[in-house]
């Protein structure tokens, strides 16, 4: 345990020492939520402009009324939510991800400044080694999605949370996301020669695993090959948590809320447990 | 402990097709300072990272402290310390957070460790500087720092590669007397690696000379020097009618000899006891000598002498260049 929060310590004096690069890692998902979310505005595809409305006999506007809040629920979760807090809420996650795709380059770093090397002829874990820079990674994770969430408040997101026991399960599964992503992303990139590289699968994995999750759409628009990959893609379970637990206030579905923070807690702790044993198996300083 | 602090038996290290280390056997007793001295590329550095538990051997075994470097890979960590070739402390960390990190990667407990830290930084003169960031550290206190960070767990043996490669001349020699008073106040077995021949010569108890994968020599600088080096007497006398040849040719322990009109290169086995002879018969012969020098081999001579190359010949390979030149820029940085 010691040598686990003592390689995440280090990771974390280093991200707290280079503001430049906290800052910079903000941009896009800001740009993602301003160009996205306002720009292509959904929502304003359902409003009825006044005075069509004011035309409308009482009962056909109930009417029109009730269809529009049927189809905003059935995309967006719930009929009061925009679509900008739609997005907010998905680009919240997706700064998790891009942060735990980048942690893994970390490795690369100390492999060519030699400094892997010194952690790995100390005597321990090599899991160790690969736990502390995954719980490095989630709590950075943590904190920038937090920003995210606040930029997005700025820009007028509008919170609706149901109970501050669902808020603690979407601060769980932003966690859990990154201990996710972070283990998969340090398995796939142990035993990379350069950053050259983990730039390339970093790409890779990025963008795919954007827009196959509900970030920017809901699922129930997504053509029918993309719905089983949406469903598999843990960035898809943490959106929901976060969409059930800071907008849709009390219609949110307990049922599929449990389900997907179930669904996150399997997913890291076996891509944890694929961390480690591929940490203890592969990782060395043999190329 | 009767059993040698470090054995290597028949280690080999094949990588692809390119053999870098090639059945090399040798043993470091207890205390001793022992250099593996030849040129970039000649395998110094994968021998110690087999040792340090890096890479694996691809056959022989080897072992440290009386531990297997295969199968006890962490009893061999526990009392090892390793300084390698590129300077690996974290520049965004200040000289005291850098050596507790190494103290909680060696378990050691933090009142301990504390107390340890101010010894190490003690040791390496670095008390002063110990808060502020390495980034604003010269290279000559980086490598400092680099060798506090490994003696933090109080190793057995300590393992250096090429310490002072990329330190100006001024910084290597301080370096050196770090090492010295390491080995001498913390009682370590040291295994350094180095292609200085000067330094090896002056600071190692023993060497191995390794060229492409292969020892080609093991002992004490001077019996090297004695075995595979000679000295050379270079003197010249006043006037042209003295037939050195014939003066100088009866003269024990000659290996060679050149004479150019008044002046003569000899080759000897014995300098010192070749000299009172040789002036003895040039007075004798009625010479008047003007000048006369003798210089002792250099391990540089034995090296020539065992490859048939200069270890200066060679260049490193591109990698080694690239970490040369970035540890310089740190240096000046």
């Amino acid at each position: 345990m010691g040598e686990i929060s003592a390689i995440m310590g280090r990771e974390l004096r280093k991200w707290v020492r280079s503001p430049p690069l906290l800052l910079m890692a903000l941009i896009q998902p800001l740009f993602w939520m301003g160009l996205y979310g306002k720009a292509f505005n959904l929502t304003g595809l359902f409003t009825v402009p006044e005075d069509v409305l004011r035309n409308l006999p009482p009962e056909s506007t109930r009417v029109v009324a009730s269809l529009f809040n049927q189809v905003a629920s059935r995309l967006f979760g719930s009929p009061e939510t925009d679509y900008f807090s739609f997005v907010a809420t998905g680009m919240t996650s997706v700064i998790v991800l891009f942060v735990s795709v980048f942690s893994g380059m970390s490795i690369a770093w100390d492999r060519r400044l030699g400094f892997l090397n010194k952690l790995l002829v100390a005597p321990i874990r090599r899991s160790s080694i690969v736990l502390g820079k995954v719980l490095a990674a989630s709590v950075r994770a943590l904190v920038q999605a937090t920003m995210v969430l606040l930029m997005g408040l700025a820009l007028g997101v509008k919170l609706n949370p149901a109970s501050p026991l669902l808020v603690a399960g979407a601060i769980a599964s932003i966690f859990l996301l990154a201990v996710s992503l972070s283990s998969l992303v340090i398995a796939l990139t142990l035993r990379l020669k350069s950053w050259e590289y983990h730039m390339a699968v970093a790409n890779l994995l990025n963008l795919p695993l954007m827009f196959t999750s509900t970030a920017l759409y809901p699922q129930s628009i997504m053509p029918d090959w993309m719905k089983p990959l949406a469903t598999l893609n843990p960035l898809t379970h943490a959106i929901e948590v976060l969409r059930g637990a800071l907008l849709y206030g009390n219609s949110v579905d307990l049922a599929s809320f449990q389900f997907h923070l179930a669904y996150l807690s399997v997913f890291a702790i076996l891509a944890a447990g694929l961390g480690s044993y591929a940490a203890n198996r592969y990782l060395s300083a043999e190329r | 402990m009767g059993v040698p602090a470090i054995e290597a038996e028949d280690l080999r290290k094949v990588f692809g097709d390119v053999v870098a280390v090639d059945g090399i056997s040798f043993s470091v007793e207890e205390g001793e300072l022992f250099g593996l001295l030849g040129p970039n590329g000649a395998g110094k550095t994968t021998t110690i990272n087999i040792l340090t538990t890096l890479i694996r051997p691809t056959s022989g075994s080897a072992r440290v402290w009386g531990y297997d470097v295969r199968t006890e890979t962490s009893k061999v960590r526990s009392v090892i310390g390793l300084v390698p070739q590129d300077l690996t402390v974290d520049d965004e960390l200040t000289g005291i957070e850098n050596l507790r990190l190494m103290a909680s990667l060696y378990h050691v407990p933090k009142d301990v460790a504390e107390r340890r830290i101010e010894e190490v930084l003690e040791l390496v003169d670095l008390k002063e500087a110990a808060r502020r960031r390495v980034e604003t550290y010269s290279g000559g206190m980086r490598k400092r720092l680099e060798l506090a960070a490994a003696l933090i767990h109080r190793p057995k043996v300590l393992f250096l590669d090429e310490p002072t490669l990329g330190l100006d001349v001024q910084t290597r020699a301080h370096i050196w007397d770090y090492i010295r008073r390491l080995v001498r106040e913390e009682q370590l077995t040291v295994l350094m690696t180095t292609h200085y021949m000067e330094e090896a010569d002056a600071n190692c108890d023993r060497v191995a000379v390794i060229d492409r994968g292969k020892i080609m020599a093991i002992g004490s600088p001077r019996e090297l020097k004695a075995a595979h080096g000679s000295d050379v007497i270079e003197l010249e006398v006043q006037g042209n009618g003295i037939d050195l040849h014939s003066l100088v040719n009866g003269v024990g322990g000659v290996l060679d000899l050149r004479v150019e009109g008044s002046r003569a290169v000899l080759k000897v086995s014995r300098g010192e006891e070749v000299l009172p002879e040789l002036v003895g018969r040039l007075i004798g012969g009625g010479a008047i000598v003007r000048r006369i020098e003798m210089r002792r081999p250099t391990l540089d001579e034995v090296f020539i002498s065992l490859t048939g190359r200069s270890i200066r010949e060679e260049h490193g390979s591109w990698e080694e260049v690239f970490r040369q030149r970035l540890n310089i820029r740190r240096v000046r940085g």
